[in-house]
């Protein structure tokens, strides 16, 4: 039975309620699919082979990138923090500017933004032409849950390889303020490096730490859910690749200021 | 035994499948054929738990598979092969893991046992030695027969073929066809196959199935079928363009 046309007047609330109830719908199938996810990777069988894969993708091929901009932001920072607290004569912070600047925000935010970049994206691309072209129904059909081997070891390597990754990213940073700061300014390299053993603690690097699991957990919870409920052929790759490294990079900075917020 | 009663699937307001009744013999080669787009793929995802009915049921042997849902269904689709229209090959894999891959995951075998069943499937399928190659190396009819080989290994009890022909010349076509009834011959198992192939499917069919606007119009031996007066029949298998094709 076909229902009868709602009246004009009425037409602007349908719509706005059907929105309404979308969105509800697709935020309650992004939070199951989390749940699902989890239940599946802390279940037996675990999927050791598929772990170590996406460690690799995830992790090992993203080394350079990390490199690179660990190495570029450090020497900017350098030079940046450098110019201002030497208006104010306090060049000797310099090294604890760098590293608590690195340690507790850029690090991990931007270590997961550019492995969203870099991994997230093809994470997506992968599972989405799985999609399409039915393999994921295949596992299906196997009676075997897709979910265990493809987005378990992805999530499990995501906590696994943004700590590292970040650890890097902080690590180079340090070195690149050294190299400018201390190098190419003239800053005593005791000064660079007694300063920040008296001002970064432990705390410091606790809360980079945890930031980075969590952006771990949601760049592999959204690049995966996104390949999984990718549209049509490569078009619907191509969006759902989009909206993926779009998604976790906003709700990475957003993560991040409410983190930050809770544990200072 | 697989019965289907009243099955009915609509996407958004679009109906595809409408009050769909069918019966498939244990043992038989059951095709159903019908126009491109008539659902034909969607009634086969429907048999192998893929997407669930708005309406009706699809019960193998007795279990109401439409009701099923995780570990239950799971333990029917262990019966099952299935293979898809584009083989659905894991493109990671070389075509001898992607025979292997239900032995290891799903039987959980021991090496020197899958070893042996891989090696025999592909040489089923005339394939040996390609095992080695990825997907993206072999042509569209080996990859057709690696799907049918992983399909296969597990010896199931039930086989779905999604136009497992589609795309492929016709010396291919009659390849497969011959493969697929030898195959049958000698395992025995239950196949419901969905295909265009008219006239090479009338060789292999026991039970042929005409699907139109959602509903199955006739089912019979393949002789019923290509004596049949059904206007709606008559013309897919002529393939005589007209009123069937919608303008």
């Amino acid at each position: 039975m076909t229902e009868p046309p709602l009246a004009l007047a009425l037409r602007p609330l349908d719509a706005l309620g059907r929105s309404a109830l979308s969105i509800v719908d697709a935020l309650g199938r992004f939070g199951t699919f989390l749940i699902q996810a989890l239940a599946a990777t802390l279940t037996p069988p675990f999927k050791i082979r598929a772990f170590v894969d996406r460690i690799n993708f995830i992790g090992y091929r993203s080394l350079l990138i990390i490199l690179l901009t660990g190495a570029f932001t450090g020497m900017v920072l350098g030079l940046q923090i450098y110019i201002t607290l030497s208006r104010f004569g306090s060049e000797a912070f310099l090294g604890p500017a760098v590293a608590l600047s690195i340690i507790r925000e850029l690090g991990p935010v931007l270590a997961a933004l550019m492995v969203t970049g870099r991994a997230g994206s093809a994470l997506t691309a992968e599972i989405g032409i799985m999609r399409i072209t039915e393999q994921i129904d295949a596992l299906t059909v196997m009676a075997l849950n897709p979910m265990r081997y493809l987005v378990a070891p992805s999530i499990l390597a995501g906590v696994v390889t943004f700590p590292l990754m970040t650890a890097l990213f902080d690590v180079i940073g340090i070195f690149g303020g050294y190299l400018v700061g201390v190098e190419l300014l003239g800053l005593s390299q005791g000064t660079y490096f007694g300063e920040m053993k008296t001002f970064v603690d432990l705390d410091d690097i606790m809360l980079g730490f945890w930031k980075s699991i969590s952006f771990g957990i949601i760049v592999t919870w959204v690049c995966t859910y996104k390949g999984f409920h990718v549209g049509h052929g490569a078009e619907g790759v191509a969006r759902a690749t989009t909206q993926a490294v779009v998604m976790s990079s906003v709700l990475i900075l957003v993560w991040d200021y409410f983190f930050g917020s809770v544990w200072r | 035994m697989i019965t289907v009663e009243g099955l009915t699937k609509s996407f958004g307001r679009q109906p595809v499948l409408r009050q769909l009744d069918l019966e498939v013999p244990t043992g038989s080669v059951t095709v159903i054929i019908g126009r491109s787009g008539g659902g034909k793929s969607v009634f086969l995802k429907h048999l192998v738990g893929l997407l669930h009915p708005d309406a009706g049921r699809v019960l193998v042997d007795g279990a109401e598979i439409t009701r099923l849902r995780g570990r239950a269904l799971d333990a029917v689709r262990r019966r099952y092969g299935v293979v898809f229209q584009g083989g659905a090959l894991f493109d990671s894999m070389t075509c001898w893991d992607n025979v292997a891959f239900p032995l290891r995951e799903k039987l959980r075998l021991r090496r020197a046992e899958v070893g042996k069943r891989v090696e025999t499937a592909l040489a089923q399928v005339g394939l040996e030695g390609v095992g080695g190659k990825n997907p993206a190396e072999i042509s569209g009819g080996m990859r057709k027969r690696v799907a049918i080989a992983r399909a296969l290994v597990t010896e199931p009890e039930i086989v779905f073929f999604d136009e497992p022909t589609t795309g492929l010349d016709p010396i291919l076509v009659n390849t497969i066809h011959r493969l697929i009834q030898g195959l049958h011959r000698k395992l025995g198992f239950t196949a419901v196959m969905v295909s265009h192939e008219i006239p090479e499917i009338f060789e292999i069919a026991d039970t042929v199935a005409m699907l139109h606007e959602g509903r199955i119009v006739e089912v019979g031996t393949p002789a019923a079928i290509q004596a049949s007066a059904n206007p709606v029949v008559r013309q897919f298998i002529r393939g005589e363009p007209g009123n069937a094709e919608g303008h």
